[in-house]
């Protein structure tokens, strides 16, 4: 059976090419990450045991001495070693912004950085954003527009988003599809964090 | 006595119910305060690897574990299956280890030795000759009504068309799994990710051999569901044994590619249509052949809901199951729906496109073989306005090409029941005025917890603040799994309900005290009131009970009016498709939806906004993607199963249908059905744009370019 195609014709040359391209679409796909950071995530696995060492890592203002192996990744170490929660586990592959953190004023995922890489840095975690009833007027937006159901991607979007609107105070609506593209959620909460962020832009990014 | 009718309010009378009230818990979650499974961290906790079978069918030749056992930091070792053990999926667990750190379990999982025998493995469930010829194929039933032969005889338009939709899975970003933590007194603490809060204690009990009283089952947050949490499952068992085994609490959460290959995914589902209509465009023949696979267990979609929505006079329709070596199916957003939904609006809508008619009025003018045409014709009027139907839509393929984009309109309609689930709920009412619920049901983003509150704060005039609700463990009143649409009413009926008896006991208190008629009082604005007159606070009501709490129980459902179910809805799309990439951009979807009476219309509108994403995704890019070769799922993971992103979703419209006569039947589920209409309306949409079908979901650009040159996708 035919799919019901009244002209019949076939196409042209860029047509062509980018079909034949296509069997090459997962490579491509791949490639389109950070390339560092992939090969951060795909070296964990094949590190081997070594002692723990003791570092310091300045997390939300204060040092902490944690003991790591040079192969824990930040994202376990602030879970699993620090009980910053807040930086969720979602994806393995350093694609999809759960555990996004901001390290010297830069979103990151916290996957893609192995712990004994970020002594010396100042690692800023969703959990700084609020301090008992003061928080972060991005959490107050994302309340206020419900950018969340299940919530479990939510606290790296938050992260992600004082990060992007700290750097582009006045985004506009592309700004913002272009800044927030590196997290994924499934629930499709994406018209609220649309809006939450836009309403903050449009203050200043405050 | 006082006599409080069990009803909702007037509608005019609410204070919150109806209106757009923030989520309770959304700054927990937004902060990272919210704790999942995933987030328990208990003193001593250990983490699991795991390993799993990389064939799409194999025997497991040898399994050593001894190796693992050795490894440093290493305290608990588990083997799911014995040697000699066949596996008829990739992805099936064969063992775990458990260890203080995550890296000494991946350490354990390198020290098992394993070896399997590939065994021969069937992937292919589209091609249905392919899978005749191999003998995976099995009739799954045929039925026919009317006369489907002398229709098509008759008929002024006959159409033929192919239709598809590839196996999706859950995608759950939490992924399945638990914590497991066993207490000095024998009993055992689960931290569970489970849409099942009050149903999972006892799949627990059994296997462990413990009483299912001693199982407490804890979910205060789940980080998706979609149908796909509902049981403890084997690893959920073995991250119990382990705890056991080491001493020690132990979590287990599937990593994000097993997660994908063996916690459920949505069926695929392909036909053969042939469909006709007389020259009014009223459709007087269905003739359909589907075919699918749900895994290893060969069955496919329901013979019985094909066609979807349309019952025609003149109907046959068969069904054959395709058995493969794929990790079985678990339900998914109103399941079976969007495959039904697609297969059946598409073929509509290609009759439409046959006939020479806008496909609007080909759907209007069979409304009257839906089970509610009235309800439909307004949604589909609503929606037509939202989108500018009449200005935009042109005949296929007839549209402007703008620097190579063309674009195009479709629509497409669904129904679910939503009815609510069965639940009891314990309210109390403190001395001191406060108020507070317990009920074992779970909140998978819906709002559940803001649902009870607003419901117990609108009777009893207090603010949603003023509730204080206690959902996610088991040890609290039985609630209904929330799947199927369930929740909202199996929730919102039962505190309704206990609340309202409250208020009956505290009106009597006031009437005594204050010499009132309790049959005249009221409760709003945290005060006590006769007609116009306050006569005390609630405050001083409350302080009536003495010194112990007024403990009430409410159950659901019941047939008084508080929920129902029956629910349509109809969707639009507008979509531009490039003609060189094949690549496809939504400018525009609107949903216009009925359920009933809303409880908190900011969530309600959330949901339909979550579904049409999910539906841009299942409709453009996401799809389980099996290697023939191999029998492995080659996409299973975030960066090549693609969902949508913040940037794909266009101008997204959530128009809620709610007039009066919605109201008056009452709370109706809402979640699933806004997920079911968004392929078909977006593949109609493309249809329109392109004057070509692509006739599979997800319409990525390889297939709309191979439509567009003639091939089948």
């Amino acid at each position: 059976m035919k799919p019901q195609d009244p002209t019949g014709k076939a196409g042209f040359s860029r047509r062509a090419f980018l079909k034949g391209s296509a069997a090459a679409a997962t490579a491509t796909a791949a490639a389109l990450g950070d390339p560092a950071e992939t090969q951060a995530a795909t070296a964990r696995a094949n590190v081997l045991a070594a002692e723990l060492q003791e570092i310091t890592l300045n997390v939300n203002g204060t040092d902490h001495k944690v003991k790591v192996e040079p192969r824990s990744n930040l994202m376990d170490v602030l879970r699993n070693d620090l009980n910053l929660t807040g930086c969720k586990d979602v994806c393995d592959t350093t694609s999809c912004g759960a555990c996004t953190v901001i390290i010297d004023g830069k979103a990151t995922y916290a996957c893609s950085r192995f712990a004994v890489e970020c002594q010396g840095t100042k690692i800023r975690t969703v959990e700084s954003l609020r301090n008992g009833d003061q928080i972060d007027p991005v959490i107050a937006g994302f309340s206020k527009h419900d950018a969340m159901q299940c919530g479990f991607c939510t606290p790296g979007f938050v992260v992600a988003t004082r990060a992007f609107l700290d750097q582009n105070p006045g985004a506009s609506l592309e700004d913002i599809q272009k800044g927030l593209g590196g997290n994924l959620c499934r629930c499709g909460t994406y018209h609220g964090i649309t809006h939450c962020a836009l309403e903050l832009a449009r203050k200043g990014g405050a | 006595m006082a006599d409080l009718k069990v009803a909702w309010n007037k509608r005019q009378d609410n204070t919150l119910i109806g209106k757009e009230i923030p989520r309770l818990d959304g700054v927990e979650k937004a902060s990272g305060a919210a704790k999942y499974s995933n987030d328990i961290n208990t003193p001593g906790t250990l983490f699991v690897k795991l390993l799993t079978c990389p064939h799409g069918a194999a025997k497991l030749k040898l399994l050593d574990l001894a190796g693992a056992e050795k490894v440093s930091g290493v305290k608990a070792v588990h083997a799911f299956v014995e040697q000699g053990a066949e596996f008829q999926w990739e992805g099936a667990l064969v063992a775990a280890v458990a260890a203080t750190r995550p890296e000494y379990a991946e350490d354990g999982i390198r020290a098992i030795k394993a070896e399997f025998e590939e065994l021969p493995h069937f992937v292919d469930d589209a091609d249905l000759a392919a899978a005749t010829a191999a003998g995976k194929a099995a009739d799954r039933g045929e039925n026919t009504k009317g006369d489907v032969a002398a229709a098509l005889g008759a008929a002024k338009v006959v159409h033929k068309g192919y239709y598809g939709i590839h196996t999706i899975t859950h995608m759950c970003l939490e992924p399945h799994g638990s914590h497991c933590e066993w207490k000095s007194d024998g009993s055992l603490d689960v931290h569970l990710s489970t849409q099942n809060v009050s149903g999972t204690a006892g799949q627990f009990a059994g296997p462990l051999g413990l009483d299912a009283s001693k199982v407490n089952i804890i979910c205060d947050y789940i980080g998706g569901g979609f149908g796909s949490k509902f049981a403890a499952d084997e690893w959920g068992i073995a991250a119990a044994t382990m705890a056991k085994k080491a001493g020690a609490p132990v979590r287990l959460m599937l990593d994000r590619a097993t997660e994908l290959k063996i916690a459920g995914n949505r069926p695929s589902g392909y036909a053969e249509v042939t469909i006709a209509a007389d020259a009014e465009g009223k459709i007087i023949a269905w003739d359909s052949h589907h075919w699918g696979s749900n895994g290893i267990a060969g069955g496919t979609l329901p013979l019985n809901q094909m066609p979807y929505v349309f019952d025609f006079d003149n109907r046959n329709r068969k069904a054959t199951g395709i058995s493969t070596n794929t990790g079985p199916q678990r339900a998914w957003r109103a399941p079976n729906h969007p495959q039904l939904c697609a297969i059946t609006d598409a073929a509509i809508d290609d009759l439409a496109w046959k006939l020479g008619m806008n496909s609007y009025d080909v759907f209007l003018k069979n409304l009257d073989k839906t089970g509610r045409p009235d309800v439909y014709a307004a949604e589909m009027e609503i929606g037509a306005k939202l989108i500018d139907w009449k200005a935009k839509w042109h005949p296929h393929g007839k549209g402007e090409a703008k620097n190579g984009m063309v674009s195009g309109l479709g629509m497409a309609l669904h129904t679910w029941g939503g009815a609510a689930h069965a639940g009891t709920c314990k309210l109390k009412v403190h001395p001191d005025g406060s108020v507070e619920v317990l009920m074992g049901s779970q909140d998978i983003g819906t709002g559940t917890k803001t649902v009870i509150a607003i419901t117990v704060a609108e009777t009893f005039g207090l603010e949603v603040a003023d509730v204080h609700v206690h959902i996610g463990k088991s040890i609290y009143p039985r609630s209904g799994p929330s799947g199927g649409s369930t929740t909202v009413g199996g929730v919102s009926g039962p505190n309704r309900r206990a609340a309202l008896t409250a208020l009956g006991t505290l009106f009597d208190k006031v009437a005594e005290k204050y010499s009132v008629d309790a049959n005249k009082l009221t409760a709003k604005g945290k005060k006590i009131w006769e007609g116009d007159k306050v006569v005390c606070t609630w405050k001083q009501a409350a302080a009536l009970l003495g010194v112990m709490p007024l403990e009430v129980e409410g159950e659901g459902p019941k047939d008084d009016g508080l929920t129902s179910a029956g629910v349509g809805g109809i969707q639009m799309a507008d979509v531009s498709v490039d003609r060189e990439t094949g690549r496809i951009r939504i400018n525009k979807l609107v949903a216009v939806q009925d359920c009933g009476l809303i409880v908190d219309l900011l969530t309600a509108k959330s949901q339909v906004y979550g579904a049409l994403i999910m539906g841009i995704a299942y409709s453009l890019t996401e799809e389980q993607i099996m290697d023939p070769k191999t029998g492995r799922f080659i996409n299973a993971n975030l960066q090549d199963y693609k969902l949508t992103k913040i940037g794909d979703i266009g101008e997204l419209i959530a128009e809620m249908y709610q007039p009066d006569s919605e109201y008056e039947r009452g709370v109706i589920g809402l979640g699933e059905p806004p997920v079911i209409a968004t392929g078909a309306a977006i593949s109609n949409a493309v249809c329109n744009a392109l004057g070509v079908r692509v006739p599979v979901l997800p319409m990525t650009p390889k297939r709309v370019l191979d439509a567009i040159e003639g091939a089948r996708a």
